[in-house]
């Protein structure tokens, strides 16, 4: 027998510190087979967010720092232009990306800064427990929103991946999901795209992780889960928005 | 003909390699770990096929597979 | 709770460790008061939601912990340079940078002297239980309106994350007139609100008259003090640490050492008058506060002269100081300077 699956190499070997049944331990592996994957464990610069993913320079075996809450894309973007060579990457949640954060990566993409930004979007902020994010869907209790989401008064859930689809400056967006293993093979491919447009000096590279939040759902592991099917996947559809398939 | 090999002390009994198993060979016992969690396990590894599914579904990295 | 009570209808914030109870109620209560609640993009949005909602007359309140209150420091300066009244809550948290989610005192001189760019101040209020926090809630609206500037109400994560017993009471509404108001020029004279100057010698004048104002902002000083008839040692703390401090002196009490408390409650403006008229007749302070030395600039303002002497204990957040580790720090000075 031969193994046919193992941990990458770049993910540290330590225990992740998230919720069981939390999308982002699935995420955070897919992100280190890419960095295995091209062979850039020792040109990557991360760029750390803040939120349940702020202790992503525990887990890479790579130089990873800290950017202040929703600025991953303008530092991330400062890393670049110093150090062009090296793979640079931010990966950030929906409050981090899209509430704080919104002028940096509508800047960064427009600018077409050739980073790689993996967004990880479970419809709340997670780690201070549960308030409504840019994501949260219509209807959706949280800790702000405790009647539900009012769209009058709240707005919309934002669809980054079709926003920044549509700025000139983008050269691969995509939305994906890791709920099963179609998606999850699927979503492989598309963070593999968002690598290569960097590898390759073609651009800004940007893919949209559709996760679950068990804790702050208030449900199981697999209810959450369904979740993200059920639910989220007709709201927030899954595809290539920008940039080919590979 | 597969095999899986299982980090039980990293398992948070969450139960997304129960849902992604195709032969449905896992579940969530009742053993616990260290950090208290009920772990996973495979109820008969004769049965596997080392398609790897449950590993690529696992969001803690537990399980290894073998083919 | 405080700031409903007061007539608060406005509330505009952002999630941040260790002060989501506040936007979490606002969210569920305002409401039902016919209040508005946003839950903003971000913290500087927050703080100009405030500007703008203010600028109508209405009484509006933020709030966050230490980073978010960085972002904040624009619109502070903006808030006072336009003279428009708000509310803004600091839960303090340990830095610098994202620092940790445990209480600390560090943003003492960010409230205290103006955090943001330009020679203003805003009144700081130190509250140092869930009680009072809810008094000083009510009081901050009414001084943000008669002064016509916003006002800090400076917490830290103990008191933003503790439960207390609360005696509710009524507030007693006042009137402030609000003749500079944004509500449409209808059937009078425009106006405007503003804090760009560039005449000649216009800004100057505009400073002169804030700066008046700050100093008849000494009018609402307020401090507590303790065991201080006989007292040959007086500590002087603020917020939470004042809270410990309380047990650590009446432990000191206990073994018969003249310790007396001084806390200030209106952190700015600092009370340095009764500091200065106790150092009449005592000559030895001890400043104890959850940062590296913050406060102990204010006493030594106030009292550091030749015939006083100043201690200090401070330690960076990270853990909070037990009762008896602050009694054995006061001991420890008491022993030195008076035997």
């Amino acid at each position: 027998m031969k193994q046919v699956f193992d941990r990458p190499q770049s993910l540290v070997d330590v225990p992740f510190h998230f919720c069981p049944g939390c999308h982002h331990g699935i995420v955070h592996r897919l992100v280190g087979e890419c960095i295995d994957k091209y062979g850039v464990r020792e040109e990557a610069i991360g760029v750390a967010s803040v939120g349940c993913s702020v202790f992503l320079y525990d887990y890479f075996d790579a130089d990873v720092f800290e950017a202040p809450h929703g600025r991953g894309a303008a530092v991330a973007t400062g890393v670049k232009r110093a150090r062009p060579e090296n793979f640079v990457f931010t990966y950030q949640g929906d409050g981090d990306l899209a509430a704080i954060g919104t002028a940096e990566i509508i800047h960064a993409a427009n600018r077409g800064e050739p980073i790689t930004v993996i967004f990880v979007n479970n419809m709340v902020f997670g780690m201070t427990g549960g308030q409504m994010a840019p994501t949260t869907m219509p209807g959706q209790e949280t800790t702000t929103t405790p009647f539900g989401r009012d769209p009058k008064t709240n707005g919309f859930p934002m669809k980054m991946a079709e926003l920044l689809a549509g700025l000139e400056g983008t050269t691969f967006v995509a939305r994906a999901a890791v709920n099963n293993i179609k998606n999850l093979m699927r979503a492989k491919k598309m963070l593999q795209r968002a690598f290569e447009a960097q590898i390759n000096d073609q651009g800004f590279g940007f893919v949209e992780f559709l996760s679950a939040c068990p804790t702050n759902w208030k449900m199981t592991p697999k209810q959450a889960n369904e979740r993200v099917n059920n639910e989220m996947i007709p709201y927030f559809p899954l595809g290539i928005f920008k940039g080919e398939a590979n | 003909m597969g095999m899986i090999e299982f980090r039980f002390e990293r398992c948070k009994g969450c139960g997304l390699c129960v849902l992604a198993c195709p032969k449905e060979l896992l579940s969530v016992g009742s053993v616990t770990n260290r950090a208290g969690y009920p772990v996973a396990q495979i109820d008969s590894m004769e049965e596997c096929t080392g398609c790897a599914i449950c590993a690529e579904m696992c969001p803690d990295v537990v399980i290894t597979v073998f083919k | 709770m405080g700031a409903i009570e007061a007539g608060c209808r406005f509330y505009f914030g952002y999630p941040i460790t260790p002060q989501n109870d506040i936007p979490e109620y606002m969210s569920r209560h305002l409401p039902e008061v016919g209040g508005t609640f946003i839950q903003a993009e971000s913290e500087i949005a927050s703080i100009n939601m405030l500007l703008g909602a203010a600028a109508t007359g209405a009484r509006a309140m933020t709030s966050s912990s230490s980073p978010g209150i960085s972002l904040k420091q624009e619109g502070i300066s903006y808030l006072c340079g336009s003279q428009i009244p708000g509310v803004i809550v600091n839960m303090c948290r340990s830095g610098p940078g994202l620092g940790g989610i445990s209480p600390s005192q560090g943003d003492y001189f960010q409230a205290t002297r103006g955090g943001g760019h330009g020679d203003y101040r805003t009144i700081v209020l130190a509250p140092h239980s869930v009680q009072e926090a809810y008094g000083l809630s009510m009081k901050a609206f009414d001084l943000a309106d008669k002064y016509r500037n916003p006002v800090v109400i400076l917490g830290d994560a103990l008191l933003g994350q503790m439960k207390e017993p609360l005696k509710k009471y009524k507030y007693r509404k006042k009137e402030f007139k609000k003749d500079w108001i944004m509500t449409g020029a209808k059937g009078r004279e425009k106006r405007r609100l503003k804090s760009l100057y560039l005449a000649d010698g216009e800004l100057t004048d505009h400073n002169w008259m804030l700066y008046k104002k700050y100093q008849r902002m000494k009018r609402e000083i307020m401090f507590e003090t303790q065991f201080m008839e006989d007292a040959r040692l007086v500590t002087v703390a603020f917020g939470s640490v004042a809270r410990i401090l309380k047990s650590a002196v009446e432990m000191a009490r206990e073994k018969g050492m003249k310790v007396g408390l001084f806390r200030p409650i209106t952190i700015y403006p600092f009370p340095y008058e009764a500091l200065d008229k106790i150092s009449q007749s005592v000559h030895n302070f001890m400043a104890l506060e959850l940062n590296t030395g913050q406060m102990i600039e204010d006493v030594k303002l106030a009292v550091g002269h030749k015939k006083n002497q100043v201690d200090f204990y401070g330690r960076p957040p990270g853990s909070i100081p037990s009762p008896d580790e602050l009694f054995q720090e006061v001991k420890s000075v008491y022993m030195k300077r008076i035997g």
